[in-house]
């Protein structure tokens, strides 16, 4: 048990122990003069730069505003993306016409139609939760059809042998059975809409954390910039380990 | 007997299976939507333009030589970022021990947006490709490092057992051991370090950059010129899917799956 804890104790120590020795070493090599301190900020500096990003930029707002876009990106993910899944799944000639289509799309760098989206919706949140929207798209239709495909067929004999309805048998087994494999997609979608939305809002200069590095980099204040990029970091973090636990409770155990 | 009826067309008519034809009457639904929206006035004059006209962008953007010289460019930018980034997510999630000590970081790390450090490799890098080349590392380097730690993962412990009772050297399970049971793992972080190596450079290009595809878009964007912007997004989106095919084809990944 003390060799597996150690065997455990290894990587953790060494992965966290360089991250601070990195940080470290970064302080020491710009207070020398190694490092450029116009290029590289000193991490000392990017902490002290977080109390005055979170006030001076108005951090919650720029947050609410992302947020609200992801927020919309999602709810049309649901609908869209859960209802093509779930026609797909029903006329099994259309699903097999556009299966692989859809799978093509996913692989396609839709990212970069942002300048077509632009004339389309205007420099604008719409062209943002659109952008959103198309990139997980391929995602939510795909692992809904997995997720349908995936109903046990004892389950379905047995809403069957209760003689229920189609619509009734598609609430009280199929979407059950596929609300797992469904929640994935969804997750996926949502870190593909999240990704985009954060980087279309750097790109056209709009919106709310992805424009506050663009802004912080335009007027060359480095410290805040890098604060700014750690603070967006923070928030995907969170963002997956939440989703990555709902997921997990989600799961069912085999 | 009673004689039944033909099943099977007849031999040199070769007939559309029920598939082919859902597909045909999809892009033709499409393309005559496009056509009649095109042709009604509903949107703005030029946004979704008349087929023929994208056709004849498209035509003209394949027979532009300096197109084939930004294609050149992004290639050459996409191709360094790939080897640099691909090459270090393999050494750090084919170790053992580093892929254990950093893989929860690059976990979550990875899916958050690249884009974002651009400012930085301006910064680091300057103008030119070479930040562009940053963007397309540190976004590939993410996938293929974590479908590397994957691979090793799984990797048989009998392979690995079988190598040690042959006492192969640290070469020999390397190259006859390690890679060959992580080749699937590793070509799917390939190609998706492929598929978002080419997005970060590209947006990068979009961004700030005189030169590359990225800047040929946002230049048809900047003019509004919205013929050419459509050619060279339906070239790009062809390409892309074309390599990223290709990639797949090339590393067996089919035939692994068959297998």
């Amino acid at each position: 048990m003390i060799a597996r804890a150690q065997r455990n104790f290894l990587p953790l120590a060494l992965g966290l122990g360089s991250l601070i020795a990195v940080i470290l070493l970064v302080e020491v090599l710009i207070r020398v003069g190694l490092v450029n301190r116009f290029i590289v900020p000193m991490p000392s500096q990017i902490a002290g730069a977080f109390e005055r990003v979170i006030l001076e930029e108005d951090i919650p707002h720029r947050f609410l505003v992302t947020a609200r876009e992801a927020f919309w990106a999602t709810v049309l993910l649901a609908i869209f993306g859960v209802g093509i899944g779930v026609l797909l799944y029903r006329v099994k000639l259309l699903r097999d016409a556009t299966e692989t289509w859809v799978a093509a799309m996913a692989s396609a760098p839709t990212v970069l139609m942002y300048p077509l989206f632009l004339v389309i919706f205007g420099r604008s949140e719409n062209t943002i939760i659109m952008m959103g929207f198309v990139a997980g798209l391929p995602a939510v239709i795909l692992k809904t059809i997995e997720g349908l495909a995936g109903t046990r067929r004892v389950l379905i004999d047995v809403g069957r042998s209760f003689k229920l309805s189609e619509v009734q048998l598609f609430w009280k087994i199929y979407f059950p059975a596929a609300l797992p494999t469904m929640f994935v997609g969804l997750r996926l979608g949502m870190i593909f809409a999240l990704i985009n939305i954060v980087g279309v809002e750097f790109l056209i200069n709009f919106g709310g954390l992805g424009q506050l590095i663009n802004d912080l980099a335009e007027r060359y204040d480095l410290p805040g910039t890098y604060a700014a990029i750690c603070f967006v970091i923070l928030v995907s973090v969170c963002f997956f380990f939440v989703t990555d636990r709902v997921e997990k409770w989600l799961r069912p155990v085999d | 007997m009673a004689e039944t009826g033909r099943l099977i067309a007849p031999a040199g008519q070769p007939s559309l299976s029920p598939v082919t034809l859902v597909r045909i009457a999809i892009i033709a639904g499409v393309l005559v939507t496009w056509e009649a929206v095109a042709a009604s006035g509903l949107l703005f004059r030029d946004v979704v333009p008349s087929l023929l006209v994208i056709g004849r962008a498209t035509a003209e953007l394949l027979a532009d030589k300096s197109y084939y010289w930004h294609l050149g460019v992004t290639a050459g930018e996409v191709g360094t970022g790939l080897l640099i980034g691909g090459l270090s997510g393999l050494a750090l999630g084919s170790n053992k021990l580093l892929s254990r000590a950093f893989e929860a970081y690059l976990y979550y790390l990875g899916p958050t947006p690249k884009i974002i450090f651009f400012p930085i490799m301006i910064m680091w890098f300057g103008v030119g490709p070479a930040s562009k080349v940053a963007m397309g590392t540190i976004s590939c380097f993410f996938p293929v490092a974590l479908s590397a730690a994957a691979g090793m993962r799984e990797i048989n412990p009998v392979l690995i057992r079988v190598g040690h009772s042959f006492r192969a050297s640290t070469w020999q399970m390397v190259t006859k051991i390690y890679l060959p049971a992580m080749r699937l793992p590793v070509i799917n972080g390939i190609r998706l370090g492929l598929g978002v190596a080419i997005i970060g450079t590209l947006l990068a290009e979009t961004k700030l950059s005189n030169r590359g595809i990225g800047f040929l878009i946002i230049n048809a964007y900047s003019t509004f010129d919205m013929p050419r912007m459509y050619a060279l997004l339906i070239v790009l989106f062809v390409l892309s899917i074309g390599v990223n095919a290709l990639v797949g084809k090339l590393g067996g990944v089919d035939s692994i799956r068959r297998a």
